[in-house]
């Protein structure tokens, strides 16, 4: 009786891991369905989603002009503080005061990519972008200006 | 509180009645994540289990109360990250609830789509875990490539493999990605063509069954006393199943099985989970075609306030019952808020189910009760 239990054990187990490394021993034999990337040696052919959260830019024309109004919504969107928004106050050529950015200060290191900012801002002025390899060497590099310099505000946003 | 001192005793003594005190983590591969086990063995025999917890806590609660109804949300998919999708569902249920915010249908069936993509990438990635620590490697990259298509359809639909953050009070963030259709039709191809090579590898393994069968034994009245729920407690025999018993969003319109089982062993936890892949498979397979056209958002106001009283929502997370508390004074901020997490409870059962048991035995029991630290800590 026990001898016979021990066999059945034997032949059962066997039969279980040979299953198993039928299943090894398929993709061995496949490897057109082995499916991992070489990821650091992929870069120039790796595509990322249109939607992948890895940055906050801002988009610039040709003229180097953005729709930034300066309203600081995204800054109240912010859970984390991420966005600081500094206006100043240009006047026009026909000495109206009209409110506009100096500078937008965008800080990646404290940014949970949660995408709230760019569902609050009214004019679509800033973007996630799809890049993700953001190590640098030195912490202030993460803290960025997003307008660039000299830009100004597109015609006809307010 | 303990004392620090406890903790930390001289493992190379034995105690007067030859009990030997070993710390497990809170850096051990097994534990995944920081937890911190205070084992007292007798020989091979483990004595007692005690759990220390602490090592990442954010203090999320608090942080929420700070926090306006919008943007407490993606806090949440830091605590249960494997269903960070549901953790925020469940928050947006709340606030839509308290404001009586009528959520367009097409946002519904959305949610409730992604909401069974998390859990199967949940459970994928549990079932490979569970057998790498049991000894078992290869599942772990076969479980990883199904699961790995859901990421890739979290990408492109939230932006997020991750911490998603697409569910916003009133609907959803966007709208859904074109192709989205699409992948999730070959994603449940690919799903059915080789979830019977889980069968082999793993199930019908006679190695990984004699590790997992009878050990871990979780009756059905200490499940309910402990406050279990999800796959555990279900595992025992218990219904408790919030999209059954409370259905939100489309559940009570869908036909699925709650997944039980009656033995309360690793084992059986481990086939609910197994079978509740699929059903979360059927679920998707009755919606993914009736998604309805309109609008994915429905009407919110610009600034949420809640009005003032207390409100709980709960829904059903790959690891059981996710409750929020809210209590509001109505204004834009939370007063209190309180999570009731799944993992909490179910790690409180850990002593009760190996004392006794080898410690060999504790790798099995530990890891099918899927434990994820951020969600028990917070």
């Amino acid at each position: 009786m026990f001898l016979k239990e021990y066999i059945t054990d034997v032949v059962t187990g066997v039969t279980s891991l040979l299953k198993g490394m039928r299943k090894t021993g398929y993709y061995f034999t496949h490897p057109k369905e082995i499916i991992t990337e070489q990821y650091p040696d992929n870069r120039a052919t790796l595509l990322m989603s249109d939607r992948f959260k890895g940055e906050v830019v801002m988009p610039h024309d040709a003229n180097n002009e953005h729709t930034c109004t300066g309203c600081t919504a995204c800054e109240l969107a912010c859970p984390n503080g991420t966005i600081k928004v500094v206006t100043k106050f240009e006047t026009s050529p026909e000495g109206k005061k009209k409110k506009a950015i100096d500078t937008l200060v965008y800080r990646l290191e404290l940014c949970t990519m949660c995408n709230l900012c760019i569902v609050a801002c009214p004019s679509d002025a800033i973007k996630m972008a799809p890049n993700f390899e953001h190590s640098v060497f030195d912490r202030t590099k993460l803290t960025k200006v997003l307008n660039q310099p000299g830009s100004k505000i597109r015609e006809g946003i307010e | 509180m303990y004392n620090q001192t406890e903790i930390i005793k001289d493992t190379s003594e034995l105690g007067a009645d030859g009990e030997l005190v070993i710390n497990m983590g809170p850096q051990h591969p097994a534990t995944h994540g920081v937890l911190h086990l205070v084992v007292t063995l007798n020989g091979e025999t483990i004595k007692k289990i005690e759990p220390h917890l602490g090592y990442i806590h954010r203090s999320i609660e608090k942080m929420c109360e700070s926090l306006t109804y919008r943007q407490f949300i993606y806090v949440t998919s830091r605590m249960d990250y494997l269903s960070s999708h549901i953790n925020n569902l469940g928050c947006a249920l709340l606030v839509e609830k308290g404001m009586q915010i009528e959520v367009p249908d097409r946002a519904k069936y959305v949610r409730v789509i992604l909401s069974e993509l998390t859990r199967i990438a949940s459970h994928e990635l549990w079932l490979g875990a569970m057998a790498m620590d049991l000894g078992a490697f290869t599942p772990f990259f076969y479980a990883f490539r199904e699961r790995e298509m859901i990421t890739d359809i979290m990408e492109d639909t939230c932006g997020a493999r991750l911490t998603m953050n697409y569910i916003v009070p009133g609907g959803l963030m966007y709208d859904l990605h074109p192709d989205f259709q699409k992948k999730v039709k070959a994603f449940i191809t690919q799903f059915k063509s080789k979830v019977t090579e889980y069968e082999d590898l793993v199930t019908n393994n006679v190695i990984f069954q004699s590790r997992t069968k009878g050990v871990g034994i979780l009756s059905a009245e200490d499940a309910i006393s402990y406050g279990c729920t999800g796959p555990v407690a279900r595992a025992s025999g218990v219904s408790c199943d919030i999209r059954k018993i409370y259905p939100y969003e489309v559940y009570d319109k869908v036909e699925f099985d709650e997944v039980l089982e009656t033995a309360g062993d690793s084992f059986a936890r481990y086939m609910v989970r197994v079978k509740e892949m699929n059903q979360s498979i059927r679920i998707i397979e009755q919606l993914i075609d009736n998604i309805p056209e309109g609008d994915f958002v429905g009407k919110t106001k610009n600034v949420l306030k809640l009005p003032k009283g207390e409100f709980y929502t709960r829904v059903e997370t790959a690891r059981g019952e996710f409750g929020v508390y809210v209590v509001s004074e109505g204004g834009t901020t939370p007063h209190r808020i309180k999570f009731r997490s799944p993992g909490f409870s179910n790690l409180s059962v850990l002593n009760h189910i190996s004392v006794g048991s080898k410690i060999g035995d504790l790798m099995a029991s530990m890891g099918t009760l899927d434990l994820v630290i951020p969600d028990i800590d917070r």
